[in-house]
Formats: C-alpha cells, structure tokens, sequence
C-alpha cells in the first residue's frame, strides 16, 4: 500500500521585512568591536575558518579604535579618508541630481557603502589592478583620479575619455589600477584572477583585486573565479560586496542556504573572513592583511564586506516599493562617515566645525569641476564625442567593411 | 620543407611563438602534461614550464575569463576548447568581454587572445562533438574568426592570431587534423605527409588574417568554402566537370571580400557552401554581400550547400554533412539557370 504524503512546496526565501513593516535586525549577529583577532598572513586558510562567520570590527559605539585589527593608518591617513569619503558622498549627490535634471541618463551611487571602496585602495600599492563593480568610484576618488574625468565620461562630452560608448559610471582607468567596468555581472570576478595568475606568471610583485555584489555571487564566474583562484594560488584579494540588496532581490535569494557568504570560501580552501563595511578602519586593516597575503605568495583572500545599500540601486529604481522606508536608519553598522568623523573626534583630531567647514569646501570644490564639465558639455546638450569615434577601436585597424560602414553612415 | 599533419602544424605554431615570446602562454583542459586530447600542444609543458604550459578545470567561462585578465596584465594566452561545442559556457567572456575590451576602454585595456577550438563533423562526434559555431562569432563586433584547411595555412594563420592585438576565434576543422579529404566520407584518412599541401615551411612563416586563398581557378562559377568544405568543392567540381574557381576564404572575420567579388564578376555564378546549419548561418552573409557588389553580373540565382537546420546527428552524419553529390548538385543547378 502507498504511504500517503503531503505535496511538496517550494521554499522561497523572503527579507524580514517589506514596505509598511518595521525594521528588524535583532537576528543579525554582531560581535563586538576588537572581538576578532589577527591571524599572521601565512595563516593556513583552516586554522581561521570562524572568521567566516565572525566581523573585524575596529570602531566602537564610543568611536574608539580597539582589538588586533586597529592601528594601521595614522590620523593624518584617517583624515583623508574621512575627505575622500565626504568627496565621494557629495560628488554622488550631485550627479544624481544632474541625472534628474537629464544631464546624464544614469547614475549610481554608493550612498552608506563609501568606506568599502575608499579605505581599501589606501590598502594597495600603485601598479596593482582592481576589477571593480559599478559602485566601487571610491577606489578612484581615493587614489585621486581626476573628478573632472569621471564627469566628463558621465556627461558623455567630447572630454569623455571613453569617446561617449560606456555608462557614464562604468569608468576605465590603467594607470589608476581600475579595470573597464562591465555591465554583464561577475564577469569581471574571474578576470581579477586572471590578472593575478599573469602576474605570478611573469615573476611581478603586483596583485589584482576582484569585486562582485552579494547578488552576483550567484554568477557562474563568481565560482569560477573561486576555482582558478584556489587551483593556482593566485595573488589576488576577491571582495563580497553584501551590502544587502540586488535592485530589489534581498542577499537571502543569492545566499541560499549557507550562513554567510565568506562561507563559501571554504569549499575551495581560501581564507575567508567578514568584515564590518561600515568601518573604515577595519576595512583598511582586512584589506592591507589580504593584500599582503597575497604579496606574499600565500594565496587569494575571500572577504565578504557587510554593509548596506542606503541608497536606491541606480537612478532607475524606486526601493520604496520593495523595502522599509526606514530600514536604512536602522541598519545596526551606522553610517561609515559618521562612524569616523566620530572616531577623530573621540581622538582629539577632528571637531564638528571642522566637519562643517570640510563639507562646505568639498562641495564647493565639486561644484566648481561640475562647472568646469558643464561647460565642455552634457549628454543634453554642448560638444560632444564624434559620431566617428563609434566606429574606431573595435580593432587595433579598422577593417575594410568597417571603413565601408563608416563612410556609409558619413563619418 | 616538412610534411606535417594539422595536429603537428598548430603545435609547431605554439611553438615558434612560445619561442619568440616569454608572454605567450598556453592553457585549456588537459592541454599541460597530456597535450590536449588531439595532442596539439604535446610537448610545449615539457619544453617550456608548467607556468607557460598548464591545464585548467573544466570551466570554459573561467579558461576565457582568466585569458582575458593575462591580456590585460599583458600576457598573449592561446587558449584552447576542448571542442567548439563545449564553447557556450564561455560566450559571455567572449563576447561582452573580450571583444568589446578595447573598445569600451578606448584602447586603455586591449585583449589579444587567441581562442582554439576544434570544429565541424566527419568523425562520428555526434551534436556535441560536430558544431561548427562560426557564424555566431563572426556577429560580434570585434572578434576575429579564423578557419585553416590545411597544416600550411594552420601554422601561419595561428601565428598571425597569436600576432594579432585583438581576440581570435580559431576554429580547426577536425576532420582535417590528420589527413587530407577527398570529399567522400568511404575512404580512410590519408594522411598530410603524402600531400602537397602537408608541406609546412619552417620558422616563422605567417599567413596574413584577411586574405583569402583561390584554391583553384576556375571560368564557370565561384564557389565560396572554408574548412572542409574546401575539399568537398573541389570534389563536385571534378565530378561534374564544372570548372569552378574554389575559393578558400580562411578568414571569415575580417572577410577577403576584394577576393570573392573579383572572382564572382568573372564567373558570373557563386555557389556557397559550409557545413554549419543553414539558417543565419554564414552563407547567409555572403550571399548578401555578393548580391550587394556583383548584382549585375550574376549570370543565376546563387545557391547555397549546408548543413540541414537540426542538431548535428550521430548516425546520419554522412545525410547531413555536404558531400560532393549536393554541392555537385549546386553547380549543375546555377549552370542551367
């Protein structure tokens, strides 16, 4: 006789909370600030694997500095990422307004994630190669790439350096170790190994770094980025940026059932530690580890930043319509410039009128490149790319049909 | 002058170049200690180290994905795919990634990577063993889709990818990698090395991308081919008497199109042929560019010979594949028209 059974259901992960709803994070786990200790660079990726499931936090609620992981920047390096951070931040709010003002047709920006990416290029050394998603502009606003450039492409004028055929956020910069942004997610995840394998394969002593969002790790190339990156020990630092949404598809949907997603290092034998994406400085201190890690022939670094997107997923969505209003105020982390400019406060190094005054200058200085880009041009109106420049640089030479083509089309 | 079959040109190719060039290196599935399934990079492991010369997981999307990071580092990888239908899982590196890398970056960032891949049926492989994806890569701007048809043209053309500053498909027909073909699907293999074209100058001969080869002239009609299909035309021909004038395009992209409109012009007719299926396939594009340059001197309706619209069968390959008798059946057809 068949045993009667109930009909299977399909499980379907949702968020803890929806538009109407209150915010809660009670189940979301934080150890305290300097809980975590530092394990050598050499550290046999076994021996850490609670670092997994733990966060490096360094900032405390009182804004001090404490633990193992504290004490890699001075104060005038703490200043300066405070400065990049505002700088980001205001240069952000600008350029969504541009976009609202259809200066430009797109924008993101990193609204409540600026620590991820400013305080881990002061981790890196010039020549090393980034392959960044599209919210990581930090990494070029700290190693101080042009913000006129980065406007210029925005506004696809004829300063462009991308000749007006990218996004206006997917930048490219060589010589600022910031690698052509692509828009197909992930794909960029297993080029960062490739650099880094081409790197040991030439004897250098550069490192390339990868970065993905939460949502993309659920890309083919994010688990073959893991793969080459374990099999050959690549000198390269691979970073998870979980800043809790992808557009409107909460970190729960690509993490599935594993605790966290620096777990997942684990099956390929990387070290793999989370760290606290709204501290600066434990940012810095997780990324200058992993990148010595890495310089030093040890092998890839997977580290899960936990941080949240306060912001809208670009100028094209509304996260009012998926998400609490107030859920970015409650994310537990706080804000990472307030969190810093609280620590030099605490420290005797920073004061709120110098906070003030530091936020006049930095707007008035980004309105002023924002001038000075206006005035080459916009995407509405002023000199803009040629429409010629569309058909150079498919090919090192332009072949015979596109020649044709281009002449067809009048350029 | 060596007699060399496809396998040992393209492995002498690797190489010439490995020689020249400390930044080019080599690596796909089983290409390091056993040198690879067909054998083509046999050797280069041995001779060159296990950091130039190595075997990669079964990830096809890693094996491109990683090339193109080398690239940008400034490596020149040659790559190979175990078989050109095992290319799929890799088509978004390929195709978002390394062909548009120099463009989107304005030449900051340039992705000279050479992609290996056998092609085409003949060998009983089955649909997964047979594809003959050309026309999906020729689409996309920026690549560059190479097909040799004999161990001469393999070597030089595969050292002028691996010059090349841009990524190249390089597709090797399968069915040609021992021996000549007659064209007729009942007879063994013969191989290269009692052929003329086995020859295989020494060194570092290049064949130019972008040329095509005229196989043999001919008055009556032109027939377009590349890979095997070479041989097959040039079978049909003899069979039927047609003096048609084969042309072996070798390069799809960049196609030799200054080649194929002199030789359509003085015929009059054109017969295209490719074993890939028929529908968007590549014949189709150059049906249309010849009607485009030569309209007025078509003599007939061209005809094109190719693969049937369904997936590469195992058992009836020999019903699928054009053979001499469909393409002969072609040039009787635009000779009566």
């Amino acid at each position: 006789m068949t045993e009667a059974v109930k009909p299977l259901s399909l499980n379907v992960p949702e968020p803890g909370c929806r538009p109407g709803d209150t915010p809660d994070f009670s189940d979301f786990e934080i150890p305290r600030a300097g809980a975590v200790a530092q394990p050598d660079v050499d550290v046999d990726p076994d021996d850490i694997r609670d670092l997994a499931f733990s966060i490096v936090r360094v900032l405390n609620k009182e804004g001090d500095a404490v633990g193992d992981w504290a004490g890699s920047l001075s104060v005038d390096e703490l200043r300066a990422g405070l400065r990049h951070m505002l700088t980001l931040r205001t240069f952000d709010a600008r350029m969504q307004n541009a976009q609202r003002q259809g200066k430009t047709s797109f924008y993101m920006q990193h609204l409540g994630e600026e620590a991820v990416s400013c305080a881990f290029a002061r981790a890196l050394q010039p020549g090393d190669m980034n392959f960044p998603t599209y919210r990581q502009a930090g990494l070029l606003i700290a190693s101080e790439y042009p913000m006129l450039t980065m406007m210029n492409q925005i506004y696809s004028n004829a300063e462009d350096p991308l000749a007006g055929r990218q996004l206006p956020i997917m930048y490219s910069s060589k010589e600022h170790g910031f690698f052509s942004i692509s828009g197909n997610l992930g794909t960029q995840f297993v080029q960062s190994v490739g650099w880094a394998m081409a790197s040991a394969i030439s004897g250098d002593t550069k490192i390339a770094t990868g970065w993905i969002g939460d949502g993309s790790t659920a890309e083919s190339d994010f688990h073959a980025a893991m793969v080459f990156a374990s099999t050959y020990k690549a000198p390269v630092v691979l970073n998870i940026v979980n800043n809790q949404w992808a557009i409107s598809t909460f970190q729960g949907i690509a993490r599935g059932g594993v605790g966290t997603f620096a777990a997942r290092g684990h099956g390929f034998g990387i070290a793999s530690l989370r760290v606290d994406g709204n501290d600066y400085l434990a940012v810095h201190a997780v990324a200058k580890w992993a990148a010595k890690r890495a310089r030093e022939g040890h092998g890839p670094t997977l580290i899960e930043h936990v941080t949240y997107r306060a912001g809208g997923h670009s100028t094209s969505d509304d996260p009012s319509a998926y998400r609490s209003k107030s859920e970015a105020a409650a994310w537990p982390l706080g804000d990472p410039i307030e969190r810093l400019k609280q620590h030099l406060i605490k420290i005797g190094e920073w004061s709120e009128d110098r906070h003030a005054q530091a936020e006049v200058e930095i707007l008035d200085g980004v309105i002023s490149v924002q001038k000075e880009a206006e005035a080459i041009g916009t995407l509405a109106g002023g000199k803009a790319p040629s429409p010629r420049d569309m058909f150079e640089g498919v090919y090192e030479t332009m072949p015979p049909h596109l020649i044709r083509q281009r002449q067809e089309a009048g350029f | 002058m060596a007699q060399m079959t496809m396998i040992e040109a393209i492995r002498e190719a690797h190489d010439v170049a490995m020689e020249a060039d400390e930044r080019v290196v080599v690596f796909g599935e089983d290409v390091g200690f056993f040198g690879g399934v067909f054998r083509c990079t046999a050797g280069l492991q041995e001779k060159y180290g296990k950091s130039r010369c190595f075997d990669a997981p079964i990830n096809e999307s890693g094996i491109v994905g990683t090339a193109i990071g080398m690239a940008a580092f400034g490596l020149k990888p040659v790559i190979e795919i175990q078989f050109a239908d095992y290319v799929y899982p890799a088509y978004d590196q390929i195709v978002s990634e390394a062909a548009r890398l120099r463009h989107r970056s304005n030449g900051d960032f340039t992705c000279p990577i050479v992609i290996r891949m056998p092609t085409g049926g003949g060998i009983f492989g089955g649909q997964t063993h047979s594809q003959s994806p050309e026309a999906i890569f020729t689409h996309v701007s920026g690549l560059k889709v190479v097909i040799p048809s004999n161990p001469r043209d393999a070597k030089g053309l595969l050292l002028a990818a691996i010059e090349d500053p841009d990524p190249v498909i390089f597709l090797e027909p399968k069915r040609l990698y021992n021996g000549p073909f007659d064209g007729h699907h009942n007879k063994p293999i013969e191989s290269w090395k009692k052929h003329p074209q086995g020859e295989v100058p020494e060194g570092k001969q290049i064949v130019p991308l972008g040329k095509a080869h005229i196989q043999k002239e001919g008055s009556d009609v032109t027939v377009l081919a590349y890979g095997t299909m070479v041989y097959v035309a040039e079978a049909a021909a003899a069979e039927t008497g047609v003096d048609a004038e084969v042309i072996d395009l070798r390069t799809l992209m960049p196609l030799d199109l200054d080649t194929i409109v002199d030789s359509v012009k003085k015929t009059g007719r054109c017969v295209v042929v490719h074993e890939a299926t028929r529908t968007s396939g590549f014949g189709a594009e150059l049906m249309s560019l010849v009607q485009e340059a030569c309209f007025y001197h078509l003599e007939a309706p061209m005809v094109r010979v190719t693969g049937w619209d369904t997936p590469y069968p195992h058992a009836q390959e020999w019903e699928y594949f054009p053979g001499p008798v469909r393409v002969g059946e072609a040039l009787r057809k635009v000779m009566e028209d």
